[in-house]
């Protein structure tokens, strides 16, 4: 049965899940952009705030309501609390001739994700299936996932890049959550409210909500589809693997490599691009030496270094080896796609390279 | 460690304004342990001793604009084990490598008043374009965290960890919004090699391009995207031709831009 929770009652909310021992991450306005970082309090989130997005553009606009969720997605996702940009892995130390090498001790400090989208729980679900699932799991990623609290809020609004409808990943969030809200602004403003899980039922039930009303449901309801009636974008997944495939000659690389400027933002702000680079360093003396890991992408040279040099030394290639990865052998590798149609590719991208519009080139020219 | 056995440290000067070479003076905490782990043997800009080669390790900073210059490195390389050239001027020519695009003694004729004591080259040249180079560190100026990077990674006979990818994986791994997206501020970050920590981008500025290109750079979609976002040609062609005007990437596309600003012009007149 989902309950009520008025819009000004947030903050208990928030209080419940501090009083857990969560600290709580989510959605605030910083830089023109609406980020994912460390929340205090509901007075830290972008209420009356929303997202334009295009190809190539991003655009923060006042709404005419004081809706707290009320834009889509912004360029960070919450690969960086699970898969952190840069970590240090473990530190070597050489004295009097003895090497000792420390691990980097696990985090231990249980975190709430304010906020996640649908797309978003599919994109955890497929990083899950990569860095928990295989036969090497990542215990970072082990221990941030154990201990993380999902907040979902169902989309009631879409962005021009937005395509979940195509690769049925939202707008309304169906798994992995352990509450999800639906903000409403009519008929009065507040959230319907779920629990997905026993941490959810459990906080729910310490709270002690109203249910909510059928009418509040049904607006509740109305919003999410909202959402999927305005999504215009559209990433068909009929016969996609063998198009993509079969298409590894296309001249249309050539078409696309023009544009591509290889500077691999679409693999950065990628919710489920999880490739990483080891870096080793040393000091001056060569006593301390250090392993990170830090983000890497399939666009770099480097990427493919091997002896006597790179594999993929065109970006026609590395940005082909991109779309057929995420669309096509990812299927084959890990059993589901690597796209979640969050756009945030299409948005992040500064040259505004559009996958559906790209995919779709390949597909127009199949039929002529 | 007695002296004697610390690989001995040359530090050389050529066409530049110091900053570079001042970027290991000003590496403070590091310093010691700089000087602790190398014999600096020459180093004009930091001590008045000046001990003869042969060097382990040679920073070469400046680039090449006179005879004298263009000598002057050959004996250089000969008593350098290893030469790495340090910052833009050493790597690709420098802002002064923007007489390469005109004729010099047009120059030398309007500001000398006595344009005959000038004795310069037509260009002013990367360090490579004249001797073998082990390492090349961009930046202008270079980053002092790289610099001793690329001094740690020599002192223990390994590759220096210098990623020739964006500089928009720093901002990405620094979580910086991109200013061309949210801001449609025109950034050359998309072409331009990582190395400063994408710096301009954090206080909202568009990448000026110190670090030269990135590799595999894109830069005629670049400039397509600056068009876009309202550009003027003459904008986009000073955009390339900075600091890092005259190397490859940059002067190409910049005498793209040139050729159809100025179809008829002769490119030598200034």
């Amino acid at each position: 049965m989902p309950y009520r929770l008025d819009a000004s009652s947030l903050q208990t909310l928030f209080e419940n899940l501090k009083a857990r021992g969560y600290d709580l991450l989510g959605p605030q306005r910083k830089d023109q952009a609406i980020v994912y970082d460390t929340l205090e309090s509901v007075e830290d989130l972008p209420q009356g705030w929303t997202d334009e997005q295009e190809a190539g553009h991003y655009k923060l606009k006042r709404r005419d309501d004081d809706a707290y969720f009320g834009y889509v997605v912004g360029p960070r996702s919450w690969k960086r609390v699970f898969l952190p940009p840069r970590k240090r892995l473990w530190t070597a130390t050489q004295k009097d001739g003895q090497l000792s090498l420390e691990e980097e001790p696990l985090p231990s400090q249980p975190i709430a994700l304010i906020g996640v989208r649908s797309c978003e729980i599919h994109a955890i679900a497929i990083q899950d299936r990569v860095l928990l699932e295989g036969p090497h799991p990542d215990p970072y990623y082990a221990a941030m996932r154990a201990q993380s609290f999902i907040v979902a809020v169902n989309c009631t609004q879409s962005a021009a890049t937005c395509f979940c409808t195509s690769m049925d990943t939202g707008p309304g969030a169906t798994f992995g959550f352990d509450l999800a809200m639906t903000e409403i602004m009519e008929p009065e403003h507040i959230f319907v409210l779920e629990a997905g899980s026993p941490k959810g039922r459990e906080l729910l039930a310490d709270m002690d909500l109203e249910n909510a009303t059928d009418l509040q449901q049904a607006h509740a309801k109305a919003g999410i589809e909202q959402a999927r009636q305005q999504i215009k974008r559209e990433l068909p997944q009929d016969g996609l693997k063998d198009l993509l495939y079969q298409s590894f000659e296309h001249t249309h690389w050539d078409d696309i490599a023009s544009r591509c400027l290889s500077c691999a933002n679409c693999t950065m702000v990628c919710p489920t691009c999880f490739c990483t680079e080891m870096e080793d360093v040393t000091d001056l003396t060569g006593d301390h030496a250090e392993r990170w890991q830090r983000w890497d992408s399939c666009f770099h040279e480097s990427f493919t270094h091997v002896h006597g040099g790179s594999v993929r030394q065109s970006t026609r290639s590395r940005y082909r080896q991109w779309l057929t990865h995420k669309l096509a052998s990812w299927l084959d590798q890990f059993g589901t796609t690597g796209c979640v149609g969050c756009g945030r590719c299409i948005t992040w991208c500064p040259a505004g390279i559009d996958l559906t519009a790209e995919v779709k080139a390949f597909r127009d020219s199949e039929r002529k | 460690m007695s002296d004697t056995h610390k690989p001995k440290l040359a530090v050389w000067k050529f066409a530049s304004c110091d900053g570079c070479q001042l970027s290991l003076l000003d590496c403070e905490d590091e310093l010691l342990a700089v000087a602790g782990a190398v014999d600096i043997a020459y180093f004009p800009e930091a001590t008045r001793r000046m001990d003869g080669g042969p060097y382990d390790l040679s920073l070469v900073e400046g680039s090449i604009t006179t005879p004298h210059d263009a000598e002057r490195i050959q004996a250089i390389r000969k008593v350098s084990k290893t030469l790495v050239t340090i910052g833009a001027c050493a790597t690709s020519g420098g802002i002064q490598a923007l007489r390469n695009f005109r004729d010099v003694k047009a120059f030398t004729s309007l500001v000398y008043a006595h344009p005959a004591y000038i004795d310069t080259l037509a260009q002013s040249t990367p360090i490579a374009e004249h001797v073998k180079v082990d390492f090349e560190l961009r930046g202008c100026p270079i980053n002092k965290a790289q610099l001793v990077e690329v001094i740690s990674a020599f002192l223990n006979q390994r590759k220096p960890l210098v990623p020739h990818h964006s500089v928009c994986v720093e901002c990405k791994l620094k979580e910086q919004v991109c200013v061309m997206v949210a801001h449609q501020t025109p950034c050359l970050g998309p072409v331009t090699q990582a190395g400063c920590g994408a710096l301009c981008p954090g206080f909202a500025r568009g990448c000026y391009g110190c670090f030269g290109p990135k590799e595999s750079p894109n830069t005629s979609s670049i400039a397509q995207q600056w068009r876009e976002m309202g550009a003027s040609e003459q904008q986009i062609l000073q955009a390339f031709r900075g600091i890092n005007g005259y190397s490859e990437a940059f002067r190409v596309e910049s005498e793209r831009i040139e050729k159809r600003l100025h179809p008829s012009d002769d490119p030598k007149t200034p």
